[in-house]
This record gives structure tokens, sequence and C-alpha cells, in this order.
């Protein structure tokens, strides 16, 4: 084909051109170009707020971080200075890690499934993991309560390390299978072939072909999925309660959370805690941001 | 989609029915693809067992639409009375409004990312819009309290009570002031931001569908890009952009802390943009940690509602996604 189709080509004023020149183009194409500039405006609609969100996270949060704040918890009163996080993060980690060690494994079996076993259960399957990532996570929260905490009709756990994670857990658990699918997807079918061909048997192909194949994307889905874990807070609210000192039982105690010391103390008038809630914040969206752009740079590097 | 393609199966001179491990190893795989269907299933049974004496005292009707909400200190009956229409009003007003500000702005993000921006431009643009997605909830809390309500939205809304909208007949009271700090106006501002990214990211998949033919025929009849992305671009994507509208919307729904620090927790709801009211999910996150046992019931009442609301949204805009076809999906931030 050498018929140019690019709209520049439509652009460019030539004499003797076929192209109408008309007024009434000219007006189109005026009308266009400020159409454009307008779309440009949507896009710094979008750019403007996240870059104030980040500079004023990193304005406010940096100068409140500081040693203390990873290696000590808070003072009793909100308006006292010092002190720091510690408890908050450690169980913010806490609390992702055992989500991603329950959502990671679940999640992958379960997209092994959608895409070795394609049908109408399948369907259904995916159906409802994608209508799962729109749950709220506040519900998620109250349904680990009553499913977790509770002691009248639920497990009686009581609030704790165990039920935060859990409801982290199913938060997390359908953005690892659809990412999972995805990828998996993408591992080419001549692969497993050549596998079965050789005589492996369906387990062997899976985990000696099509999930090495697709390691690098796989990580990738998982990442993200921690990053949205340890990000969020709502459902810790019914679920880890808070505390205030560094909790390593895994049930029985009250956990802590980044966010939910944010909470504490950003809604009380009292600079010392503001200022906290500020390196809290600052701690949560470097956790994230980082762990996105590791995820983006291994997914780069796939092969798939 | 994988279903049409063959999928590789194992050798069948490899003897199937040998396969213990492999039976296992199916045996796996369909219990944890059967493990979203039974915590989907079992969330919405406990929640719904535990919240049913509130229903069952109020009815259906009476707890939706019930404007009183006083909590009582029972630890085994429903003695107080709970009405949730403030909050399910606010909740509703706050997600519409944040609807109606991301929509236009998706779409304008989207078409540029896909059509105008260079190509080097494009994978950094949709990136940086999906960075909206990852900042946490919280971080919007914060940032909404100590600046954007201060220093935009406050500003902002005393403009428009003070111009001359507030003296149109019917929709002039909506907009009239005084202009609180923490209202409807801040919370929806907050969810229109953090709504963006779903919407912006399903409109550039759909619109990547549209058939390059049917892209290069307008530009051949003459048309100019404008006329290209709004009389073909658009209309082709239209269902798509209904059903990512409503993956927003669904997400707005369901968004907890952003709005329980920014909406004013009042329980008096307002039909004006500039009035603090409450919403189910700032309500639930507001009380949950000070509320008595019967109160807890009524919480998880309100969290069925909400779970309803936001499931029949989000089950009507996956079937219209669905039906775009292809890879839409939200990608990254699903």
């Amino acid at each position: 084909m050498t018929i140019d189709t690019q709209p520049r080509a439509v652009l460019d004023p030539e004499p003797q051109s076929l192209r109408e020149t008309t007024r009434n183009a000219r007006r189109r194409e005026r009308f266009s170009k400020g159409m454009t500039f307008l779309l440009f405006g949507t896009v710094m609609a979008a750019i403007v707020p996240l870059v104030t969100l980040l500079t004023i996270v990193v304005v406010n949060g940096w100068p409140a971080i500081n040693g203390e704040f990873f290696t000590q918890v808070e003072p009793l009163s909100y308006r006292d200075r010092g002190g720091g996080y510690l408890h908050g993060i450690v169980g913010t980690l806490y609390m992702t890690g055992i989500a991603t060690l329950i959502s990671a494994p679940l999640g992958l079996g379960a997209a092994v499934y959608l895409n070795e076993r394609p049908g109408r259960y399948a369907n259904i399957v995916r159906f409802f993991t994608d209508v799962m990532t729109g749950v709220p996570s506040v519900f998620v929260g109250l349904a680990v309560y009553a499913l977790i905490v509770s002691g009248s009709g639920g497990f009686g756990l009581g609030f704790g390390t165990l039920a935060g994670a859990i409801a982290l857990s199913i938060i997390m658990l359908p953005i690892v299978v659809r990412s999972s699918e995805e990828m998996l997807r993408l591992v080419p079918a001549d692969l497993k072939a050549a596998s079965y061909g050789l005589g492996a048997r369906q387990w062997q192909t899976t985990f000696r072909v099509t999930l090495p194949a697709a390691a690098p994307g796989l990580t990738t889905g998982a990442i993200l999925a921690v990053a949205r874990g340890a990000g969020e807070t709502a459902p810790l609210i019914m679920t880890a309660l808070g505390a205030r000192q560094v909790v390593t039982q895994l049930t029985g105690a009250p956990q802590s959370d980044v966010g939910l010391l944010m909470l504490g103390g950003f809604r009380q008038p009292f600079d010392a805690g503001i200022e906290r809630a500020w390196a809290g914040g600052f701690t949560l969206i470097a956790i994230v941001l980082i762990l996105s752009i590791v995820a983006r740079a291994i997914a780069r590097r796939s092969q798939l | 989609m994988s279903t049409t393609l063959t999928t590789p199966e194992p050798s069948k001179l490899r003897g199937i029915g040998g396969g213990r491990a492999d039976r296992l190893f199916r045996g796996t795989l369909i219990f944890a693809a059967s493990s979203v269907l039974v915590i989907l299933a079992a969330m919405i049974i406990r929640t719904t067992i535990e919240a049913w004496p509130v229903f069952a005292k109020e009815g259906l009707f009476g707890f939706v639409f019930g404007q009183q909400w006083s909590v009582g200190t029972s630890r085994s009956e429903v003695t107080g009375t709970y009405g949730a229409f403030p909050f399910i009003y606010g909740t509703i007003k706050t997600s519409l409004i944040a609807v109606v500000v991301a929509v236009p702005l998706a779409i304008g993000i989207a078409l540029f990312t896909n059509e105008v921006a260079p190509k080097w431009l494009r994978r950094p643009l949709a990136y940086t819009v999906d960075t909206l997605a990852m900042v946490p909830s919280i971080v919007y809390a914060l940032v909404g309290m100590y600046f954007f309500r201060l220093y935009v939205w406050g500003p902002a809304g005393q403009v428009i009570a003070d111009s001359p909208l507030t003296s149109v007949p019917i929709i002039g009271g909506f907009f009239s002031g005084p202009v609180l700090l923490s209202s409807y106006w801040s919370a929806a501002n907050i969810l229109a931001i953090m709504i963006l990214p779903i919407i912006t990211a399903i409109c550039r998949d759909v619109f990547a569908q549209v058939p390059e033919d049917e892209r290069n025929a307008a530009y051949a009849m003459g048309a100019t890009r404008w006329e290209v992305m709004s009389k073909v671009i658009v209309p082709h994507s239209f269902s798509g952009i209904v059903g990512g509208t409503m993956l927003g919307l669904g997400r707005a729904l369901g968004e907890t802390l952003a709005v329980a620090v920014l909406i004013g927790s009042s329980q008096r709801w307002a039909g004006r943009l500039f009035a603090g009211g409450d919403s189910m999910t700032a309500v639930i996150a507001n009380t949950f940690a000070d509320a008595h046992p019967e109160a807890i019931w009524a919480l998880l009442a309100i969290g069925v509602t909400l779970f309803f609301i936001t499931m029949f949204v989000n089950i009507g805009a996956r079937l219209i996604v669905a039906r775009v076809g292809g890879r839409v999906g939200g990608g990254a931030v699903i």
C-alpha cells in the first residue's frame, strides 16, 4: 500500500490538490485543532492532581521521616512529638505477607484452572472473579468480621493479624487470578504441545513449562496485588482493629497498621499526630510506587 | 478468547487413567478456582444472616427509606431505629456526581492517549493515569483533608456558589451556599479522581478495538481528526464506555476512607451540593470501632445493602464490557 492515510497529509496545504479548500473545510480543521487542545486539557486534569498529590505527600512527609519513625512506637498522646509507626509498619508487612501467602497460590491455581480447562465452569469463575474485583473493600472487612472475628456464628478468632490478613487476601485474590490468567494465556500453545509430545503429564507440563515461561508476568501480577493489599486500610478497621504496641501473635491480639495509625492521627487536631500521619502517607506511597515500578520493570523483561 | 484456541491436551498414549498425580493436580485446580465462588457466597450469606434482625425489624422498605438512625445499646436484640436513607442518599449522590465529572475526562484522556499522542508518549501516559489507581485510599483522604478541600474544592465551590448559577430556577438551590469544606462536593471530587483510572483504562481498551479500516475510511473521506474521534471512534465504542462508566460507578459506591474523611459525617441529609452529609461506607468506617453489638448488626445491614447495589452495577458493567469482547478488562487497574 502506498496510499498515505495519515491525517498529517490532509493538513498540509498544497496547491493543485484534490483536497477541498473551502472555508468550511478550514473551519472544520480549526475546530478539530481546538478540540484536540481540549483533549490535552483533560490529560492535564489527571496529571495535575497526581503531581500535586505526590508533591504534597513528599513535601509534608519527607521532613517527618527520621530514624525514630521506623524504630519506635507512637507515644500515647497525639500531642507528643517523637516516636514512630514501628508497630504499624510491622503490622502492615505482617498482614500483607500472610495475605500474599494465602492469595498467591490460591489465585495462581485458579488462573491455571481457567487457562487449562476452559469451559462453562471456567467462564462462571472468570465472571465472578471480575465481579469480585468490584466488591467494596469495606464490605470484605464486615464479612470477615462476621465470618472470622465474631464469636456468634463465626469462627470467633477475635480481632488480630490473621483476620486482617484474610481480609486483605480476599481483596488480593481476584487481582492475582485475573492478572495471572492474562499472563498464562500468552504462553504459546506450541510450548505446551511440545511438552505433551514428549510424554509429560499435565502437572509436569504446568510446573516445568507453562509456569516458568510465564514467570515474569506472574510475578508482576503478584506484586501489583501486594501493592494493593499494602495500601488497603478500610477492611482492617473491622478485622485488625489497631494496636499501640508491636504485635507478633497471629491471633488473640488486635494488630496495628500504617493506614489505621494515620487515620487515628490526622483526624485529631494535634500537629505531632498529623506530622506522623504525613510520614506514614509518605511511607505507604513509597512502598506502593516502588512495588509498581519493580512490577513493571519485571514485566518489560518478559519474553512473551 | 482462550476458548477459541485449541488447548493442547496430554498425550492419550501416556495413559491418563493411571495418572494419580494428574488427578490430584486437577482436584487442586478445581479447589482453587472454586475458592473464589465459595468466598463470595460465604461473605454474602454470613453477613445477611448476621444483619437479618435489623432487616426483620425495620423491613427492607423501612430500612432503605427510613430517615432516622438512632443506635441502641443492646447485646441481644434490636432496640434502636435504623433508617439508612441519609447514607444511601449520600453514597448515590456523591458517586453520580463523581461519574459525571470523571467520564468526560476519562473519554478525553483515552482519546488523547490512543489517537493524538505520539507513539512514544502513549505508554508513559497510560502508566501515569494508572498510577492514580495505585495511590492508597488513606493517602487520598489525608491529602484531600489537608490540601484539596482547603485550597481547591473549597474556593472552587465558593466561586460556584457566588456565580449566577444559584439564581437559575429549580437547579439554583442545588448550588447555593454556604460552602462547607467537608461536603458532598469534596467527597464527589475525590471520588472523581479515584475512579478516573478505571474508566480511562476501559475506554483505552475499547477505543483500541475500533478497526483501523473504519478510522482510515473516515480520514479518506476527508474527515478531520476530531470528526474521526467523535463520529467513528466514540459511537463505535459506546457500549464499552457505558460499561466502563458503570464499573467506575461501582468503585465510587464502594470507596470508603477518602469519603469517610471528606463527606462531613452529618446524619442530616441535604439536597444542596455544598452541605455536609454521610455515606454508607463512611458511616461503617467511622462508627464501627465504637459500635455496640446491635449497632454492628445495623452496620452489617448497610454493608449488605451496599454489596447488593455494587453487585448489580458491577454485574451489569461486566456483562456490557464482556460483550465488547477482545481484551477489554482494565489491565493494570483491576
